[in-house]
């Protein structure tokens, strides 16, 4: 019998990075920030403040698993050691199954406190469009968040929906956002209120000869359509940014800032470490103050 | 900060919102032990405040677990609410 190998369009590239230039050695903080999401972990290193390595890779199915992983991979080629680090927060859906971790801190305070760091201080409304989440955060010039309004009933206007509609087109997941943009007329969304129900809608509309890339634009516009909604509860302040996995799908982002009518910043960063970040960041001010206690 | 517990799904939204500005200052949580469905909770904060905050097995389920509250017709006021001297809770729906 010969086995089908079925591609998984869905799946989004792995990577680990570190800064070659920088030598760690003579550090006086190593801090890092450990992001276990319900679809993707992330660590970042930071090393006396500033950024020196990350991982980012597909959460398993067990938590401390998946932490392990990500900071072994992060550690990959340093020459610096899980013993190195001085403090180590845990954040997102698995923080307290983070075995290294000094300390758990939500994923919404990471959030404000990386996109703090990622596009400045003018930043005032975050929205952090995760794997099955979706969060509008608003927070003052120090990253400290202000009010917050998180979705996790649904899937609707969340990076795991994009992957189903991925998957349900054949379409690579990386060009999702750039084939949704090239159609001659914008079409009317999808259901933007539970991906089952968008996803049997998509599949009608196939059936009726619509091509993959209308159907990608239908889809990414009742995504944009549903994330406005949520914003429009806690108010969209300027400067805006948004972070997570979606923040790379230009075609929910062209459509999103569309209907807001607001540009968002762009980071020279990876949008999908703003939570590891904003944790390494935290862990650096708890290793000060649990220093000074300690002189 | 202003923290909204709950959720929006295809019937509408559904968030009781703690003003944690105003829930600081308050000694004696009187929310913890108003709620009947014992909803509240006090809990430290990321910025380590000692605040209320809505239980998280309640919070995808408040529409439900809040009905009693809610009934139709004359809406007596919210337990929660009253007893909150701070004025720190309110309600989306």
């Amino acid at each position: 019998m010969t086995e089908v190998k079925v591609k998984e369009f869905w799946r989004w590239k792995e990577y680990n990075w570190h800064d070659e230039n920088k030598d760690w050695k003579g550090a006086e903080t190593i801090t890092a920030g450990v992001d276990v999401g319900s679809v993707s972990s992330q660590v970042v290193i930071m090393v006396d403040g500033e950024l020196y390595a990350y991982s980012n890779m597909r959460t398993g199915s067990d938590s401390p698993d998946s932490a392990r992983n990500a900071m072994n991979w992060a550690l990959e080629d340093t020459g610096m050691a899980l013993d190195d680090i001085h403090y180590i927060v845990g954040t997102g859906y698995g923080r307290v199954n983070v075995p290294f971790a000094n300390r758990a801190i939500t994923e919404i305070a990471c959030h404000a406190r990386g996109g703090n760091y990622m596009y400045g201080p003018s930043v005032r409304t975050i929205l952090d469009m995760g794997g099955q989440d979706c969060k509008a955060i608003r927070c003052d010039e120090r990253g400290k968040v202000t009010n917050f309004l998180m979705n996790d009933k649904c899937a609707a206007g969340t990076g795991r929906g994009m992957e189903v509609f991925a998957d349900l087109l054949a379409v690579s997941i990386e060009d999702v956002g750039d084939l949704s943009l090239d159609v001659e007329e914008e079409p009317e969304p999808v259901s933007s209120t539970c991906v089952v129900f968008a996803k049997s809608e998509a599949t009608s509309l196939l059936r009726e000869g619509w091509s993959k890339k209308k159907v990608l634009a239908a889809y990414c516009s009742a995504m944009a359509h549903r994330v406005v909604s949520l914003l429009d509860r806690i108010g969209v302040e300027e400067d805006f940014a948004i972070t997570g996995g979606i923040a790379k799908n230009s075609g929910v982002i062209k459509r999103l800032e569309g209907e807001l009518k607001i540009n968002s910043l762009k980071s020279k960063h990876d949008t999908q470490i703003a939570g590891a970040l904003g944790g390494a960041l935290f862990a650096k001010s708890l290793a000060e103050k649990q220093r000074k206690k300690g002189a | 900060m202003k923290a909204n517990y709950g959720y929006m799904d295809g019937s509408g939204e559904y968030f009781i919102t703690i003003d944690t500005d105003l829930c600081i200052d308050c000694d004696h949580h009187g929310c913890v032990d108003a709620c009947p469905e014992k909803l509240f909770e006090i809990i430290t904060d990321d910025y380590d405040d000692e605040v209320s905050a809505i239980k998280e097995d309640h919070r995808k389920k408040i529409k439900y677990d809040c009905a009693a509250c809610k009934p139709a017709g004359d809406r007596p006021p919210l337990p929660c609410a009253e007893a909150c001297t701070p004025g720190a809770i309110t309600h989306s729906w």
